[in-house]
Formats: structure tokens, sequence, C-alpha cells
């Protein structure tokens, strides 16, 4: 039973490992097969970067998540500000002028996302 | 297998020290193949954790009561399904499930969220591996699951008879996952103060774990609730116990959550309210589980023996001191963005929403902590009663359900007083014809409890002005899409998921709290003593007590509530006014269970442990008539007949005379202590609380990837039409 328990503990152990350092893994490969790093690329699997607080590509990732966010959020709020009109809580005069100002605040995140540098591939 | 199972534990807490520092560091280094492997660690301690509920289970499920978890709560006897969820009933194997639980939410947060917010997802990733290395160490050092005992018992002690209801089954996975649960997006808020990322994005990523957090704790609530009331002998759903209130504050935060939430997302508003409400929703959580574990409490809720109050203590204070520090340090970038356009919007009735939801969470930690602490320094028992909690709470509640129905009918940002006038002309109305109906003398007596008809009056206000909602936005959907009202309400529902199956939710309140009104109100109950033949007279009813019943285990017990001897009842329920119709018949009864003390002899210890009440009661759509029985073994001639066979029977032919006792309990029954009780509405109460899972379920339910694409890229189309016709 002791033999037992130490073989499933060792299968355990060696499972734990290669779950745990599959990135760290994939990191030293690619590091070693692509020795020049270009610190601009996305902080994907196996990026790594001086150690001077976020890299340059982590927060521009930031900065699209954050905007790609703010996008999902006006859409919201430009179909529930009509559904509200439809329902009878926003005057026709409300609506128009709630309408054109979260047209134009979305106008102005979707120009801010595609003046950011796209996505690699 | 037990060294297998502590093993498991061992690597667990080296698997949660690994991916915290993992984690941390990525973040700090930017070297997110850290960040990646400290993810990876929580999926690897979830596998590790899910290995030792197996071992625990299969030595459950196998008998092996070398484990003294096992041996502590189960038996040869004790059936399947319960010896299975068994588990969670001691306090060892509790901690491995609330860990169990935490390692799998957090696993599924972490793969949804891995290609966002990666920075704060690594701060959550530290933050919930130290809760589990929390709990691990817990069990490693105090309340170890896999501890044994050579040589192994030949039996088990078996399962509280308490616990052997079917309710009880999902109650607790139920509550516990809504307590792990919550843990999600305070991992997440505290790592968005950390990586100095407030924006809405991590409320986007956390969302539906703090909505299923709160679907999940709230269910819990209601199955205790409706166990309370189906199986203890009391004829009550909530007593404001400790423990009731300690599930109950966590999802009072997570409600003025999800409402704020939705400013946050929109507005950029409440930033503070937000992460303020989160961590205290965790933290709550977190003391939920403390009060059941500190040895404070005595109660079924309690787990006895070890005390964990010093480490719990530690950890809530760890968890109260970081966030206000976080919450302090970060507030020039937790200002809003936008202020409140109009006291006359929706934004401000859900700031009054949190008010008056932050105003009863205070109410209650008062009323629950502060008689504790006091009996804790000052040695003299204290307690706060049910009338204390009702006087303040019950006015608060009104203003909730009156809010419920005032929040739907408003718009965002501004609404004028004439649109407010129009959609408030139809609820106003409802209410008021409500209140006529009820002042006019149906139900009788309905004017003598003002705050129940206040209650009646508001939860109808809600009911109309969310009918209205459904009406009017099934119509505007008809008048774009020319659907059928059908297939409009339908489409309406489903592209806008949050807004109607928020509004379902709202309803479900308000039906559930018509029916805790009414029934606490109007509450007819007698405590009486009788024999067989004789009547009582409870509200509108006639109780008759026709014959005893008694049944010895185990052929006869349907219930497999492993009870040595039940004694009980055969009522006749017939309405008290001619024709005198028959309404049900009823057969309460209370158990007799084994106990531990073979000083009790060998007749006087198969009955002498914790007898359990079971309720018998007839369930209608307009009232409930409930019964309980408690039995008179005690009379001289019954206790001659234990007192004999004490002296005289080997314990293995014990049971002899207890068929001997049963025998002369119907030959010569003794009057019996009879509660009962006709509650109005109760059901509703269970309905309501269908109701509001059916509303939750909608709201959280993703729409199908196709469908977001779809709307998505029509309401970018749009945006950009609109602005180049204006």
């Amino acid at each position: 039973m002791g033999l037992l328990i130490a073989l499933l503990t060792l299968v355990l152990v060696g499972l734990v490992l290669a779950i745990v350092s599959a990135p760290l893994r994939r990191a030293r490969a690619s590091s070693s097969s692509e020795p020049a790093r270009d610190l601009r690329a996305p902080a994907g699997a196996g990026a790594s970067v001086t150690p001077a607080g976020a890299p340059a590509a982590l927060q521009a990732a930031r900065v699209r998540e954050e905007l790609e966010a703010a996008r999902e959020a006006k859409y919201r709020e430009i179909r529930d500000a009509e559904l509200d009109y439809r329902t009878g809580k926003l005057s026709a005069e409300d609506y128009r002028a709630i309408d054109a100002d979260l047209r134009t605040e979305a106008i102005e995140i979707l120009n801010r996302l595609e003046r950011l540098k796209p996505r690699d591939a | 297998m037990a060294g297998f199972g502590f093993a498991c534990l061992v690597l667990a807490l080296v698997v949660c020290a690994y991916g915290i520092w993992a984690s941390l560091y990525g973040v700090r280094s930017g070297r997110m193949e850290y960040a990646d492997s400290g993810r990876r660690s929580v999926y690897a301690f979830a596998g590790v954790i899910s290995v030792a509920v197996l071992v625990l289970e299969i030595a459950f499920l196998g008998n092996d009561f070398a484990f003294n978890t096992v041996a502590d709560t189960s038996s040869r006897t004790t059936p399947g399904l319960y010896k299975a969820a068994a588990i969670w009933s001691s306090q060892e194997g509790s901690l491995l499930v609330w860990a169990w639980l935490m390692s799998l939410w957090s696993s599924l947060a972490l793969f949804l969220t891995r290609k966002r917010i990666r920075d704060v997802a690594a701060y959550a990733t530290a933050i919930m591996l130290g809760f589990g290395a929390f709990f691990v160490f817990l069990m490693v050092a105090y309340a170890n699951p896999f501890a044994t005992t050579d040589p192994a018992p030949p039996e088990g002690v078996g399962l509280d008879p308490l616990l052997r209801f079917p309710t009880m089954m999902i109650h607790p996975p139920m509550l516990y996952s809504g307590y792990t649960l919550c843990t999600i997006p305070l991992a997440f808020g505290m790592g968005a103060l950390l990586a100095r990322r407030v924006d809405a994005e991590w409320i986007r990523a956390i969302r539906r774990f703090a909505f299923a957090a709160w679907l999940f704790l709230g269910a819990g609530i209601m199955l205790g609730a409706l166990w309370s009331y189906s199986e203890l002998g009391w004829g009550g759903y909530w007593g404001w116990d400790a423990v009731e209130n300690a599930a109950l504050l966590p999802w009072l935060t997570g409600t003025a959550f999800l409402h704020s939430l939705m400013i946050q997302e929109k507005r950029g508003m409440l930033k503070v309210w937000n992460v303020s409400l989160v961590l205290a929703t965790g933290t709550l959580a977190i003391m939920g589980t403390f009060l059941v574990r500190s040895g404070i409490l005595d109660s079924i809720h309690a787990f006895g023996g070890h005390t964990l109050g010093v480490p719990f203590v530690i950890l809530i204070g760890a968890l109260i001191g970081g966030s206000i520090y976080l919450v302090v340090s970060r507030r020039e970038m937790l200002r809003s963005e936008h202020r409140l356009d109009s006291l006359l919007s929706r934004e401000s009735m859900f700031l009054l929403n949190n008010l008056v939801l932050v105003g009863l969470v205070f109410v209650i930690i008062w009323g629950t902590y502060f008689p504790l602490i006091s009996e804790a320094l000052t040695g003299r028992e204290a307690s706060v009663g049910p009338p204390w909690f009702d006087r303040y709470t019950v006015p608060l509640a009104l203003v909730l359900v009156l809010l419920s129905g005032i929040g739907p009918v408003i718009a965002w940002r501004r609404a004028t007083l004439a649109n407010a006038r129009r959609n408030f002309l139809v609820p106003i109305a409802c209410a008021l014809l409500t209140l006529v109906l009820l002042l006019s003398g149906f139900p009788p007596g309905v004017t003598s409890k003002p705050l129940a008809l206040a209650m009646f009056c508001c939860a109808a206000f809600a009911i109309a002005s969310i009918g209205q909602e459904f009406f009017r936005g099934t119509r505007a959907r008809r008048a774009m899409a020319a659907e059928p009202a059908p297939l409009a309400l339908v489409a309406l529902v489903r592209r806008n998921r949050r807004r109607y199956g928020g509004y379902i939710v709202h309803v479900g309140m308000a039906v559930l709290f018509i029916g805790v009104a009414a029934s606490s109100s109007f509450q007819h109950t007698k405590e009486l003593q009788l024999s067989p033949g004789q009547s009582a007279r409870v509200g509108s009813y006639e109780v008759r007590y026709v014959r005893p019943t008694a049944t010895l285990t185990p052929k006869f017990d349907t219930a497999h509530t492993g009870s040595t001897l039940s004694l009980g009842a055969v009522l006749e329920v017939t309405e008290s006014r001619a024709p005198a119709r028959h309404v049900a018949t009823l057969e309460p009864s209370e158990g007799f269970y084994s106990s531990d003390e073979a000083s009790q002899g060998s007749v006087g210890s198969l009955i002498g442990g914790q007898p359990v009440s079971h309720i018998a009661m007839n369930v209608g759509v307009t009232r409930n008539v409930w019964t309980a029985i408690e039995p008179d073994i005690e009379t001289p001639a019954l206790k001659r007949i234990v007192t004999v066979g004490d002296k005289t029977l080997p314990p293995e032919d014990g049971i002899v005379a207890v068929a001997y006792l049963a025998r002369e309990y119907l030959k010569h029954p003794p009057p019996a202590e009879f509660n009962l009780l006709v509650s109005p509405l109760v059901m509703w109460i269970w309905v309501g609380g269908l109701i509001v899972v059916g509303g939750a379920l909608i709201a959280i339910w993703p729409a199908p990837s196709a469908v977001r694409r779809r709307v998505a890229a029509r309401s970018r189309a749009r945006s950009v039409g609109g602005l180049a016709r204006a």
C-alpha cells in the first residue's frame, strides 16, 4: 500500500509539474529559436521584456482592451436609450439629444481604436 | 489511501505557494510566461484537490471507518445518497469541499479571462491561490480530513438526524458555491486596484461570476428556509439566526453591486461603490464561513471540536485592512467620469437602492455580531431576537420593493416629470386598487397590520410597473419587427436578457415578499395538549386527533431517517364552518434515535439520542396547514418498560423492549403536545424564489456568439451612420 501511495503521489507531482511548467518551457523554446526579440511584439506566450514596469506591448494591449470594453458599453447604452424611448420613458426631444451624445462618444472611441496599432495575427 | 489524500493536501499547498510567487513575479517583471504558469497553478490546484475529494468520497461510500471523518458522520446503515453528501457535514470535510469549489470556480474564471486583463488576472490569481493556501493550511495544521484511527472502528456514528433530508443534500453545496463564488469578484477587484486598472473591463470579466454567486447564495438561503419550515418543529422559515444572517449579508451587498455595476459600465460612475461592495461581499462571505467554525455558536450549523477562530480572524483582518488601504490609496483613479444628470434618473434610483441595501447590511451586522462580541467580552449571554430585526428591516424592505418598481420605469440619465407621471399612472392605480380591496375587508383583519398592508400595495405597484414594461417593450418590438406578440415578447427578452431577466427577478422578489408579509402577519397558531378523539380549532380549521401511530426501523422507516422508533398521530383537518368539508389527513411524528451513551442501558441507548420532529402539512395556494407533535414517552408506564428492559435485556435484544413500548403507546396513548399552524400564502415564498432563479438565469445566460457578433455589427453601423446623418 505504501508503494502504491508513493507511486500515485509521484504521478500526481509529475502531472502538476507538466501543467505548471508548460508556459515556461514554451517561452524558453521560443527565446532559444529567436535570439533577437522585438520588444514591441504583443505579450503573448514567450514574450520576455525588460523589467522596467509594464512592457509597451502589454500597455498597448491594455489600452485596446479598455477601449473595446468602452465601445461595447457604448453600444449597449445606445440600444438602451432607444428602448427607453420606444417604451415611453424618454421624450422624442430627450432621446434625440441623448442619442446624438452617445453616438458622438461611440465615434470617438472607434476613432481611438482605429489609431491604435493593429493586433499581430 | 489516507496517506495519499494527505499528500494531495501538501502538494496543493506547495502548488499554491508557487502559483502566488509566479503570478506576482510575472506581472511585476512583465514576464507573462510566469503569470501564465501561475494561472496554470490554479488548474493544477483544482486537479489535486479534486483527487483529494475523490479519495474521501471513496472512503465514505466504501464505509472505511479508519478515516475519522467517515466514522464520525456516516455508518453502514446510512443511505447511499446521504453517505455521499456526508463529506460536508464535518468541519474537515466541509473545508475540503470549500477549497475544492473555490478551485473550480477560480479555474473557470481564469480560463475565461486568459486572453484579457492579464495584469489584473495575474494579481487575482495570486489572491485566489492565497485563499486556497489558507484553507489547505487549515486542513493540514488543524482539521485533517484524512486523519485515521488504528484499529478502525467496526461501525460509524452515522449522520446527524437533522441532516437526513433531501433538501439538506442541496442546501450546503449551494451555499458553499455562493460563498466561494464571492471570492472571485473580490480577487479581481483587488487585482484591478493593484494593477491600477479600475475601468469597466474587470467588471465585465467578473459580472457573471458575481451574478452566479448571488444566485447560488440566494438559492442556498431559500433552501435553508424551506428546510427550516418543512423539517424543523418550530413552523418558521426565518428566525434571524446568526448563521442565516451571515449568509444574507454578502447576498445583500452582492445585490447592491449587481445594480451599481451597471452604472459604472454605462457612465463610469460609482467606482468607489463598486470596488467597496465587491470587497465587502467577499469579506462577508469569509466572515460567514468563519462564524460556523469559530466556536462561538452552538447550533446545527456549527462545527464543533476544533476552533479555527484565530486563523479566520487574522484572514478577515487582513482582508479588511487590505481593502481599506487599496481603496484609499487608489481614490484618485476611482473618481467618477461623470456626474448625476438628474435626481429623476435610473442612476439616482440605483444609488438610493444601494443606500437602502447597505443600511440593511449595517442593521443585520449590528444585530448579529454585537451580541456575540458582547458575550465573548463580558461572558453574559446577550441576544437580539426577531422583533428587533423586524423593527428595522421591514421598513427598509418596503422601500426596496417600492424602488424595484420605480427603477425600471425611469430612464437612464434623465427623465422628465411629464414622462414619469405617464409611466407611473398604471402602477399607482394598481397599488391603489389593491389598497381599496384590502381596506374593504378582504381578507378579514388586514387593516390591523399596516406594514403588511403597505407591503401588499408596494408589491402590487412593483408587479404592475414591470408588467407595463413587458407590455410596452413587446409593443415596441412588434412595431419595429412586425412580429406576433408572443414572438415579439421572446425576441424582446432574448435581445435584452440583462434588463428583462432583472425585471423578472424583481417580480419574483415582490411575490416572495407578499408571501412573507402574509404568512408572518396573519398566521394562526396553537400549542396545546390533545388526547385521541379531542379537537382544536386553529384559524378557520378544526383539527381532530384521530389515533396514535408507532413505527420501528428499518422496515417501516420510509423516510430513511434512521430513527429507532417513531411515534406520531393521525390528524383529520376539516373546515370549521358548515358544511365542515374535509381538508386533509396529516400524520406528524417524532423520531427517537440511538445515542452513543452505553450508560443509558440496552433499551435507553436505542431511543436516548436527540429526538427529531417530522412535521406534516397540507400545502395550498392560499394557505398551509402545518402540524408537529411531541409525544410523551416519559409516562410512568412507558418509563417502566425502558427501566425493566435496561435491567434485564442484553444490548442485542433491546429492540424487543422498544417494540413493546410502541405497542403500549398505541394501546394507551398519553396526551401529546401539538403545534398547529395555519399560515397564509407560504407557497408564494417558494414560488417567488423560483421566479427569482428563473429571472437570474435569463439575465446571466450568454447570448450565442453569432448573435453577439450580429448585434455588435449592427450597433457599429448604426452608430457611424447616425453621426453621418446628424
